[in-house]
């Protein structure tokens, strides 16, 4: 297991990622919404699979909001498995003997895109808060200009949950020419006041940790763990359904026969997210943090569309499957279902599913089977229309996933 | 309307053997536009899609029965026919179909409105509540009809919102729509003739298959 910051509070990850990297220079500066010219900009990413002489078999996995480009390897910081395995890999939905896997960092990201733990070139120190504000489209335009690097023209299929599902929103709504089929699984096309207002109780946990100091932890070799933990146990509970809690914890105590009359962790749900709090900061960037969650507020496709959803889609050739999770409130069936009307308003081809479920919001990394066969089921038909030779994994293996 | 049905229609439709579905499947024009209402596994989607080159799209409730079309590489939405119709935008689709749907609708009236506002044309089949097998078992019997077709006890089925075809044609008129085509088919499939009058399919026909249009394009 490796440590993601060294001695002096540089990220490790951030600048010396064990992954792919790409490099643009001042000649492809990424135009971002804030009105800046990022350059250079690097993207950290991961391929798993083999590009077809025609390139039609790419798939590009978008991820959440603390996820990275480790979809389906071991993760270099955590030692743990990939965050998606139960969906990518051999014979797996999004199988890697037939599709070639992309999955990138994005930025503002900080496990080797461009992001606040980022050298600063200019400076020669982290950029902290001098990296401008990053959007989704923002995220998606860097995306865009790695597709371009690997020098694919149309992607098979754009997939991702949760912020995930914002990218690949903007993906069909910015190059519907090069999205054959989307799949956006639990997510919005824009942030409700709530989804904002958890994420701002995040941020201001981060912000009021004496260690944050204004941003600039790694120049004074600190970082505020106690602030991004909070911020990770708060929005824990959100990907999680009350049901789900009630069943797994309930009011049970903690390795203790009775409460102790202290502000101890006598529940276990509280050692859970506890553990969970102290788990996320060994492996993500308390400024990061503050940047993907402001990108997702900030996030309103129709804004860009006279307000207007169904004028982000319209004449699209993309196939879409939109799917929800019945248990999830914090991006809940009904955002869903106003994604699926607008694509239906703009004369779209979809799908929609509403998986009944009582996992939440984390439905979608987790082995829900109705979630894992529609996937299967929309990719293979995408495939199938888009001429690729059926997956040498056969029936047989279904049973894998 | 005759048209000999493609040797692929038989193997498509013939799980439940659904041959109202191939009667529904002649009453479209290839290459339009359709929404199938409670489409369920997507067996006349495939028809028409694969078959007739139409641009075919679903509605259905169970998530066995959308999970189904997706993988099929149809396009269906996990909707409902009473709540969702709602959210369609007008003259969406050429046709709207609803097959043996209709009387397991809660307002069979507003789905039939919206049918007509989604389509320029609608096709609704459905089990005719006035076939003599039925009201021999109520007349008979003084029992609630069980019948091949309707096969549910009166305490656990669906089926709400039973008419007969006399009934559905009178829906027809008081929502202003017109009939453009009709068919009643009889216990073995067949379609009874045309040239017989409204009694008679209302008697014998176990099944009504209708299009219909605004009355006012």
């Amino acid at each position: 297991m490796n440590v993601p910051f060294n001695k002096a509070g540089q990220s490790l990850e951030a600048d010396a990622p064990h992954s792919l990297v790409a490099h643009f220079g001042a000649a492809q500066p990424l135009k971002m919404d804030a009105g800046v010219l990022l350059s250079p900009l690097t993207i950290a990413y991961q391929t798993y699979g083999t590009l077809n002489a025609q390139k039609s078999n790419a798939i590009l996995i978008c991820h959440a909001l603390t996820g990275d480009q480790h979809v389906a390897n071991t993760h270099p910081v955590t030692g743990k498995p990939g965050w998606w395995e139960i969906m990518v890999g051999p014979g797996r939905p999004v199988d890697t003997d037939r599709y070639f896997v992309i999955s990138s960092n994005v930025v503002g990201g900080c496990m080797g895109t461009t992001g606040p733990s980022s050298l600063n070139p200019a400076t020669g120190r982290a950029y902290g808060l001098d990296l401008p504000v990053v959007t989704i489209k923002d995220m998606v335009r860097a995306q865009a200009m790695l597709i371009d690097h690997l020098g694919i023209d149309t992607l098979c299929c754009v997939v991702g949950g949760s912020m995930g599902g914002m990218q690949v929103l903007q993906w069909a709504a910015s190059y519907p020419e090069r999205v054959f089929a989307a799949m956006p699984i639990a997510t919005a096309a824009r942030h409700s006041s709530q989804n904002i207002a958890f994420h701002e109780v995040g941020r201001q946990a981060i912000m009021a940790d004496p260690d944050w100091c204004k941003g600039r932890y790694l120049d004074e070799a600190r970082n505020p763990t106690k602030g991004l933990a909070v911020a990770r146990m708060a929005a824990h509970i959100t990907y999680m359904s009350d049901e789900a809690l009630q069943r797994k914890f309930g009011r049970k105590l903690q390795d203790r026969l009775a409460p102790t009359f202290s502000f101890d962790a006598d529940f276990q749900i509280e050692n859970y997210l506890r553990h969970q709090g102290s788990a996320f900061v060994d492996r993500f960037d308390a400024n990061s943090y503050l940047y993907v969650t402001r990108a997702c507020d900030y996030f309103d496709l129709a804004a860009d569309y006279e307000g207007s959803l169904a004028l982000a889609f319209k004449g699209s050739k993309t196939r879409f499957c939109v799917v929800s999770f019945n248990s999830d409130w914090l991006y809940p069936t009904a955002a869903s279902r106003a994604i699926v009307h607008a694509l239906n308003a703009g004369g779209a081809s979809v799908s929609f599913v509403d998986i009944e479920t009582e996992r939440g919001h984390d439905a979608f990394l987790l082995d829900v089977p109705d979630f894992i066969a529609t996937t299967r089921g929309f990719l293979d038909a995408a495939a199938r229309a888009r001429g690729l030779p059926p997956g040498a994994t056969g029936a047989g293996r279904e049973r894998l996933a | 309307m005759s048209k000999p049905a493609p040797k692929r229609v038989g193997e498509i439709l013939s799980r439940d053997g659904r041959l109202d579905l191939l009667l529904v499947a002649d009453m479209v024009e290839p290459h339009s536009r359709v929404l199938d209402v409670g489409c369920g596994d997507g067996s006349l989607l495939r028809l028409l899609s694969e078959e007739r080159g139409v641009d075919a799209r679903g509605i259905e409730l169970s998530q066995k029965g959308v999970n189904d079309c997706v993988s099929k590489g149809l396009s269906v939405i996990q909707g409902d026919a009473d709540t969702d119709l709602a959210d369609y935008p007008d003259d969406a689709f050429d046709y709207v179909i609803l097959t043996q749907t209709l009387q397991a609708t809660r307002h069979p009236r507003k789905v039939l409105e919206h049918m007509l506002r989604i389509g320029r044309h609608a096709i609704v089949s459905f089990p005719n509540f006035g076939h003599w097998r039925i009201r021999y078992q109520i007349a008979a019997r003084g029992r609630m009809p069980i019948t091949g077709n309707l096969s549910f006890a009166w305490y656990e089925t669906p089926n709400i919102h039973f008419c007969t075809i006399r009934d559905f044609v009178g829906l027809v008129d008081e929502i202003g729509a017109r009939i453009e085509r009709g068919v009643a088919i009889d216990r073995s499939g067949k379609p009874l003739q045309l040239n017989l009058p409204w009694w008679v399919w209302n008697l014998f026909g176990e099944q009504g298959v209708f299009r219909l249009t605004r009355m006012k394009p």
